[in-house]
């Protein structure tokens, strides 16, 4: 095996993994989103709101195919480059993954073409109980996948047994509490994604009076998910981040860039530091003392434990090696996701309040500042997805086995060219799908007649067997 | 119960729905240049499939989970073994995912030809290569210890495997054909041409398969271990082939593709069955073959699986044709109701 190889493989995952995770929480929440305008629809009766649902259902189809193809690569990629994690662990993180495919995948890609393309030939309660299985199946795909990585992270249920981890307990894996905290905190993450994008769309035609009541309609939907999206983004990130100090203190430690132990009577929070990795300390930092205990154990005088300890702790475990992770790129990745989380918050609540006073659809500023807004969870989910990657480096699978030693034993060249081939498709792709949300999204919706120019429904004969048509 | 040889044939089973189903959708792909005209027939064409291949794709998706849960040695050597193939065929299923998509988002000429071309190339790629892939497998890899690949390129680009790509995509090419045949409507050119492309491909894909078994047969000692009753198989799909024929001169539309199907499934099961209980055999000698007892996960996980397998596989099966009935019906070709000004655009 070569250096290069696993660097190679480690950059060629981490950044398949990005490129698939902007466009995985949008589906996640964009699904939900649009299950509630069309059952809108269909509780009022309204033909109206179900032209406004298959607008953003055409979004959705847009971002949807995407995160699909991507996915796709995902499935392959841990065979490919990491054979000796492979067969480590296949017994237990294969499970999720076959039932994420088994109880997802065919689900949600049946069902929206049925709800797409089924649209006219089956009775309206069907079409709509469609829209839900999708939605339902994007989170039972996003519950299994996290699943898979927490028990990477928080390893149960299982034994060593000749150079395998064995699965002894199913049912310990599927409740590991670290799954279920980060998938609330995922989900919530995916309302965000899509109900800043919706409100942002919406922003942009009531500015220029386009189909004012739907677009206010969508805007209100959007943004009670946003609200809704942002406080459960910051409650379950809380609730996270404590755990992490009982479960991975290394990890913590390193958001925290807490490199010795504190000696006084409580343990400070950083609010702004230069961690050294090479220096084992920081260059700088700017504390607030009290704080740190607080966040991390509600109380003002626990303490964790700093990376210099952990350091010398998991030396004695696992014998000679540097297991702090790279501090500075985790330290700025949470703060940026904590500060961007805040922002997400801040702005549903204005907007809530403009509401309030009846001025939400006529607040020329605010419907401005919402077209930066989707950025912003885009942003705050890849910051999370550093911080809790890298930050839980060098371990592949925590304390069992290391990233350098879980890759494939594969030529330098193949890694090169696929990863160069990987990174002009995806960069591509992103353009694409950028291009044709903002084109798709600022034509607006059409009339009836035309709107089918975008994905169209097949033309079907009407032959010697009828086609069934709805409400015929 | 055996688990392990269980999963093996529920794999082989993922196999042969995947071919049976993305073989279809893969041949209409590489038949469009030779069967559409204009804009009007590209269209029918790729709305013959449309509802369909996101569903179709999931099998291949499925097969790589299973192997992952069940036979995660298998996986890892197979795809670390393969690096490039696989690399290949992940591209190609991306540009073809999105071409079908984003081909319909604007209305200009040369945006339509760049998403066909790539959609074409995209289905080309993988057709070929999941030929290949199988050809490999029933050659053998030179896995040495622990499953790590030792050869090169050439270990596995052979005349054998080679030919093991053609003929898949030939005979998607003629499975394409015959399912136009059912899709579209009869009274067309297009449906006429469809046939003509069924006789014509379906002559190469013959050529190819007849071929691919006799190097099979010389070189790899494909059939040679079969004991009597295993030459049932590929002996079925021999006469599903020549009842394609039959079928196609008879104008028989349904059991045209139903024999079809049956040839790629039959051929399937006939590697895999040539394969066990190996998964993967090893050119370096015996001792490094991969089979269902080496390869496989623990007895716990593997009765796990057939335990979520057991529930999700019918309820998959059962909604997957259900979607295939609510779109049964055949697609217009040349009245087209909707739509009339974007495909005058088109024409070209």
């Amino acid at each position: 095996m070569d250096f290069s190889t696993l660097e190679l493989s480690r950059f060629q995952f981490a950044t398949t993994s990005i490129f698939h995770f902007f466009f995985v929480p949008f589906t996640v929440g964009f699904a939900v989103f649009i299950a509630l305008l069309q059952t809108l629809a269909f509780v009022r009766k309204s033909d109206d709101l179900e032209r406004l649902t298959r607008f953003f259902g055409h979004l959705f189809f847009i971002n949807f195919v995407v995160g699909v193809v991507t996915g796709i690569v995902q499935e392959f990629q841990f065979g490919m480059n990491w054979q000796v994690f492979s067969n480590f662990v296949g017994n237990i993180f294969g499970v999720p993954l076959a039932l994420e495919v088994l109880m997802a995948f065919f689900l949600e890609s049946t069902f929206l073409g049925l709800w797409w393309f089924g649209k006219d030939r089956l009775p309206s309660w069907l079409n709509l109980s469609f829209i839900w299985l999708v939605a339902i199946g994007t989170a039972i795909s996003a519950f299994w996948i996290i699943i898979a990585n927490a028990w990477m992270q928080h390893p149960v249920g299982y034994e060593i047994l000749n150079g395998q981890a064995v699965l002894t307990s199913f049912w310990a894996v599927m409740t590991n509490p670290k799954g279920w905290q980060w998938f609330s905190h995922i989900f919530a993450g995916g309302l965000t994604v899509a109900a800043f994008f919706v409100m942002a769309v919406s922003g942009y035609h009531l500015r220029r009076k386009h189909e004012i009541p739907l677009f206010k309609t969508g805007l209100h939907l959007a943004l009670v998910l946003a609200t809704l999206g942002s406080l459960g983004v910051v409650a379950s990130g809380h609730i996270q981040g404590q755990s992490a100090v009982r479960d991975q203190p290394m990890k913590y430690a390193a958001f925290s860039a807490l490199w010795d132990t504190p000696e006084g009577g409580s343990m400070p929070e950083s609010l702004i530091a230069l961690p050294s990795n090479a220096q084992n300390r920081n260059l700088f930092s700017l504390e607030v003392p009290y704080l740190g205990s607080f966040l991390a154990f509600d109380n003002l005088y626990q303490k964790a434990q700093g990376m210099n300890e952990l350091q010398a702790e998991m030396v004695k475990m696992y014998g000679p090696g540097n297991y702090i992770p790279p501090v500075w790129p985790v330290y700025w990745a949470f703060r940026i996701m904590v500060g961007l989380g805040g922002i997400m918050l801040l702005t549903a609540l204005w907007g809530l309040w403009l509401w309030r006073k009846g001025k939400l659809e006529t607040a020329k500023g605010y419907l401005i500042f919402l077209l930066i807004m989707p950025l912003v969870p885009h942003l705050a989910n890849f910051s999370g997805f550093v911080t809790t990657e890298i930050g839980r480096q060098p371990w592949v699978v925590q304390g069992l086995l290391l990233t350098k030693d879980a890759v494939s034993p594969l030529p330098v060249a193949y890694v090169i060219a696929s990863l160069v081939a990987f990174w002009i498709i995806y960069l591509l792709l992103i353009g694409l799908d950028v291009f044709l949300l903002t084109r798709t999204a600022r034509a607006g919706m059409h009339p009836p007649d035309t709107e089918l120019a975008s994905v169209p429904a097949p033309d079907y004969t009407l032959g010697s067997d009828p086609v069934k048509l709805k409400g015929s | 119960m055996d688990y392990a040889a269980l999963w093996f044939w529920i794999v082989t089973a993922c196999f042969a729905i995947y071919f049976f189903l993305e073989g279809f959708d893969f041949g209409v792909d590489l038949l469009r240049p030779f069967l559409a005209r204009n804009e009007r027939e590209r269209k029918a064409l790729i709305n013959t499939i449309g509802p369909f291949w996101d569903g179709n794709e999931v099998w291949v998706i499925l097969a790589a989970g299973a192997i992952f849960a069940t036979f995660p040695l298998w996986y890892g050597a197979l795809l670390t073994g393969l690096y490039p193939l696989f690399t290949l065929i992940l591209l190609a299923l991306i540009g073809r995912g999105v071409a079908f998509e984003f081909r319909a988002q604007v209305d200009h000429r040369h945006w339509r030809v760049f998403w066909d071309v790539t959609s074409f190339i995209g289905s080309f790629i993988p057709a070929f290569a999941w030929g290949l892939i199988m050809a490999a497998l029933v050659q053998g890899l030179p896995i040495g210890q622990a499953g790590v690949y030792q050869g090169t390129l050439t270990s596995y680009i052979t005349p054998f495997t080679l030919f093991g790509g053609l003929t898949t995509t030939l005979l998607f090419m003629l499975h394409g054909a015959t399912f136009l045949l059912l899709r579209l409507d009869t009274q067309s050119g297009l449906h006429a041409r469809a046939r003509s492309a069924a006789l014509f491909w379906g002559a190469f894909a013959t050529v190819a398969v007849l071929g691919f078994v006799y190097l099979g047969y010389v070189r790899e000692e494909l059939f040679r271990s079969f004991g009597l009753s295993n030459w049932v198989l590929p002996a079925l799909a021999a006469l599903t082939l020549a009842g394609i024929w039959l079928s196609l001169r008879l104008k028989r539309d349904g059991l045209s593709f139903a024999m079809s199907s049956l040839t790629i499934v039959f051929s399937v099961v006939t590697v895999f069955l040539g394969l066990f209980p190996k998964v993967l055999p090893s050119t370096l000698g015996a001792a490094y073959d991969l089979t269902i007892r080496n390869a496989a996960s623990q007895p716990y996980t593997l009765y796990l699986m057939t335990i979520v397998g057991g529930i999700f596989l019918p309820l998959i099966i059962g909604y997957q044709a259900w979607n295939y009935y609510v779109f049964r019906h055949r697609i217009a070709v040349d009245e087209p109701k909707i739509n009339q000004e974007i495909i005058s655009h088109g024409t070209d």
